[in-house]
């Protein structure tokens, strides 16, 4: 039995992996799919940033609202614009953005292609002599890689807005005061690096549901489980590989790890 | 088996299984250019898939299907485009795609696979949404078409390229009789005119008679009747006989 699972798992990420590649070998491959990456820059970017927006914000004031009393308590109210900066652009801003996007964008992306497989229009592509692949799935993928850190610095600034607001609310510090706190203990390499991580959330968003989109063969019932497949495949991947990109991030700028 | 010399079309012991199910068995007929073949058959027994392996949208398990003498089986991606571009697939549901106008909808394939100016490519949409009744509609979005004008527009698409074999999965399945008889009527038209080789799949013996010169019948996976309708209606095959008497 686990054996079997053991299998299929391995199985899976063969082909995930394969799909991966091709999806970037496709994505490069002239002629460049320019128009098609607009339009998904359309649908995953500007209609994912009002959901960022305010999920940045809300958290952004929540988590003021949180911590405040306790660094209070320790005399370190002082810090609270930069406990709130640093948790935003090193690690809150970029994942969330990524399970964010996981959820609205794979979902989306997972149950479109789907769709379209079920009702013959990706067969409809190929027998124009169309490659399918390179035209639906790149550059979905390649809207996703580019999307996501512009995302992320909009969940990033919506934190920080959201923060300030609510600290604004108890202590009425300044704009002017909260920013030079928020900064001063960061470096560039705390706000790059995280930031940039995240076009590797986008790129795996892009191919595990383009995956489970584009490879489903079970008609409609394939749509919701490619939907629902996208959303927790790509949601544990992102979390997994942040492990593996902060160790990274600490290995290649050492100077960012508080 | 014997291929003709002006075979458009040619299956030769083609089989084809999904999991334990056999849905076509040794299959081989041939088509000449400028005919057309309407394959009819029993749910289930392997027309659709027929034209999905001429497409070579599947793979057969066995056989060699020639298009044009090219053996699609045996093809990589490249040629097979070429190949491809000789045919138009008109879907069941019309396939379109849905997140584009009817005019993008036929408009992408110009752009893309050849080098017409964007006069010209207006100029090709136009032409062919003019002849199936639909140059008024091209803003549309394909979810605002009745299934009478999706069908159409499906024809449309499957045209725009001028192929010269052109593929049908039941054109006129769920239209009432007049709106079938007008997809029938282009279908005919479209032979006529410009000499296209014509597979059509369907269970309308009424449009199959008008638009058909060969028909072939399926039962099972196996062809079990080939011939112009004459023939067929001696088969020694029951099913044949019944499938191909309008009642």
């Amino acid at each position: 039995m686990t054996g079997t699972l053991m299998f299929k798992l391995i199985q899976l990420i063969g082909k995930v992996s394969l799909f991966a590649f091709r999806a970037i070998v496709d994505g490069v491959r002239r002629p460049l799919e320019g128009g098609q990456i607009l339009r998904q820059l359309d649908e995953v970017g500007s209609k994912s940033l009002p959901l960022v927006v305010a999920s940045g914000f809300a958290l952004g004031a929540v988590m003021t609202l949180h911590t405040r009393n306790t660094l209070v308590t320790f005399g370190a109210r002082a810090v609270i614009p930069t406990v709130q900066a640093a948790a935003f652009f090193i690690e809150i801003g970029p994942l969330l953005a990524g399970l964010l996007l996981a959820g609205r964008v794979g979902s989306g992306i997972g149950a479109v292609l789907a769709n379209m497989r079920a009702t013959e229009q990706i067969d409809g592509i190929e027998s124009l002599s169309i490659d399918s692949f390179k035209f639906l799935v790149a550059p979905r993928v390649a809207a996703c890689v580019l999307a996501l850190p512009l995302l992320t610095l909009f969940m990033d600034f919506a934190g920080l807005c959201g923060g300030f607001l609510s600290e604004f609310a108890a202590s009425h510090i300044s704009v002017q005061m909260y920013l030079t706190r928020a900064f001063a203990g960061l470096q560039w390499a705390n706000f790059v690096a995280p930031t940039l991580k995240t076009a590797i959330f986008g790129f795996i968003i892009g191919t595990v549901s383009g995956y489970f989109g584009y490879t489903t063969n079970q008609g409609a019932q394939g749509v919701g489980r490619a939907a629902t497949n996208s959303v927790v495949v790509s949601s544990l991947l992102i979390i997994l590989a942040d492990v593996l990109l902060v160790k990274c991030i600490f290995f290649i700028f050492p100077e960012t790890a508080l | 088996m014997s291929e003709r010399p002006q075979a458009s079309v040619v299956f030769d012991g083609v089989s084809k299984a999904f999991g334990p199910k056999q849905v076509l068995r040794d299959v081989s007929f041939a088509v000449p250019a400028g005919k057309a073949l309407c394959i009819l058959g029993r749910s289930g027994t392997g027309k659709s898939v027929t034209l999905k392996l001429l497409m070579s949208l599947i793979k057969p398990d066995s056989g060699r299907i020639l298009v044009e003498q090219d053996d699609v089986t045996q093809l990589g991606e490249k040629a097979l485009s070429k190949v491809r571009r000789k045919m138009g697939f008109l879907f069941q549901d019309a396939a379109l795609f849905d997140s584009l106008t009817l005019y993008e909808n036929l408009a992408l394939p110009l752009h893309r696979l050849t080098k017409k100016s964007q006069a010209e490519i207006d100029e090709s949409v136009d032409r062919v949404l003019g002849r199936v009744g639909l140059a008024a509609d091209k803003r549309k979005m394909p979810a605002a078409l009745s299934g009478g004008m999706r069908k159409r527009a499906g024809l449309a698409r499957a045209l725009v390229l001028e192929p010269k074999i052109l593929l049908a999965d039941e054109p006129s399945s769920g239209l009432d009789r007049i709106t079938a008889s007008e997809i029938d009527e282009l279908l005919l038209q479209q032979k006529r005119e410009h000499g296209t080789t014509i597979l059509v799949v369907t269970h309308d013996v009424h449009g199959a008679r008008r638009v058909g010169d060969l028909f072939a019948v399926f039962d099972k996976g196996d062809l079990i009747a080939f011939g112009p309708a004459e023939e067929v209606e001696q088969s020694e095959h029951e099913t044949a006989r019944l499938l191909i008497t309008e009642h």
